[in-house]
């Protein structure tokens, strides 16, 4: 199992769902975070707040959104979650609509660097958000990542 | 020399543009370091050339010794390798 897959814990992956904004969105990511047992519930209002304070550079390619935040107590795991999207959001950027938010919290600013490669690899093919959205179901989600 | 990826919170969008401006002085053969950094770390930093980092965050890197550049896509080589290359050639 790679770095990646291993990253989405149990309840880290939420398909089709339904944001009204950014935030929503973010928060439904950060659901998956909290589910998979990586992060404290405040580790979301952590994502949210920098982006308010410091803009979407977490979207860092067309339709993918990346929001994280810095390591603190409210992260228990290193880790992942995805949430794809029913309807596109806006997140002010320029690399909108956003379609598939993948969340990452990071004990300190080591050890997840060889996680943040495999998803670099991942993320750098300009069909990979379209491929997350045509997998229907978890397991399909999951080989993809693989 | 010495490159500072920067992103708010020094784990994410800095890594992944550390990483990507990494392969592009491999392909360029240009000889630098690349660190990943939040905005206070980059900030108190005075020992870097080029500060790499994304359009939002330009503005808090003013004021500094450091070469500021945004790069728009952080997947876009060929963009990152156009800025460096004008900004190390």
């Amino acid at each position: 199992m790679s770095l990646l897959e291993k990253a989405f814990g149990k309840g880290s992956i939420l398909l089709n769902q339904t944001a009204a904004d950014w935030q929503q969105a973010v928060r439904l990511a950060g659901r998956g975070l909290e589910a998979s047992g990586c992060t404290t519930t405040q580790y979301a209002d952590a994502m949210i707040a920098t982006i308010l304070e410091l803009g979407p550079y977490s979207v860092i390619a067309p339709g993918l959104a990346m929001p994280h935040a810095r390591p603190d107590e409210s992260v228990l795991h290193t880790g992942m979650s995805l949430v794809t999207l029913a309807k596109p959001v806006d997140f002010g950027s320029t690399n909108d609509p956003v379609r598939v938010v993948f969340a990452l919290a990071a004990r300190d600013h080591d050890k997840h660097l060889e996680l943040l490669s495999e998803f670099a690899g991942k993320a750098s093919d300009p069909d990979f958000v379209n491929s997350l959205l045509s997998c229907p179901t978890e397991a399909q989600i999951r080989t993809l990542i693989h | 020399m010495k490159i500072i990826a920067v992103c708010g919170a020094g784990i994410g969008t800095s890594v992944l543009l550390k990483m990507n401006a990494e392969k592009v002085l491999r392909s360029l053969n240009l000889d630098a370091t690349v660190e990943a950094a939040d905005l206070e770390t980059a900030r108190a930093s005075r020992d870097a050339q080029i500060l790499l980092t994304t359009p939002e965050l330009v503005e808090k890197l003013q004021g500094l010794p450091s070469e500021v550049i945004a790069i728009e896509h952080v997947f876009d080589l060929g963009e990152i390798g156009d800025k460096l290359s004008a900004a190390l050639l």
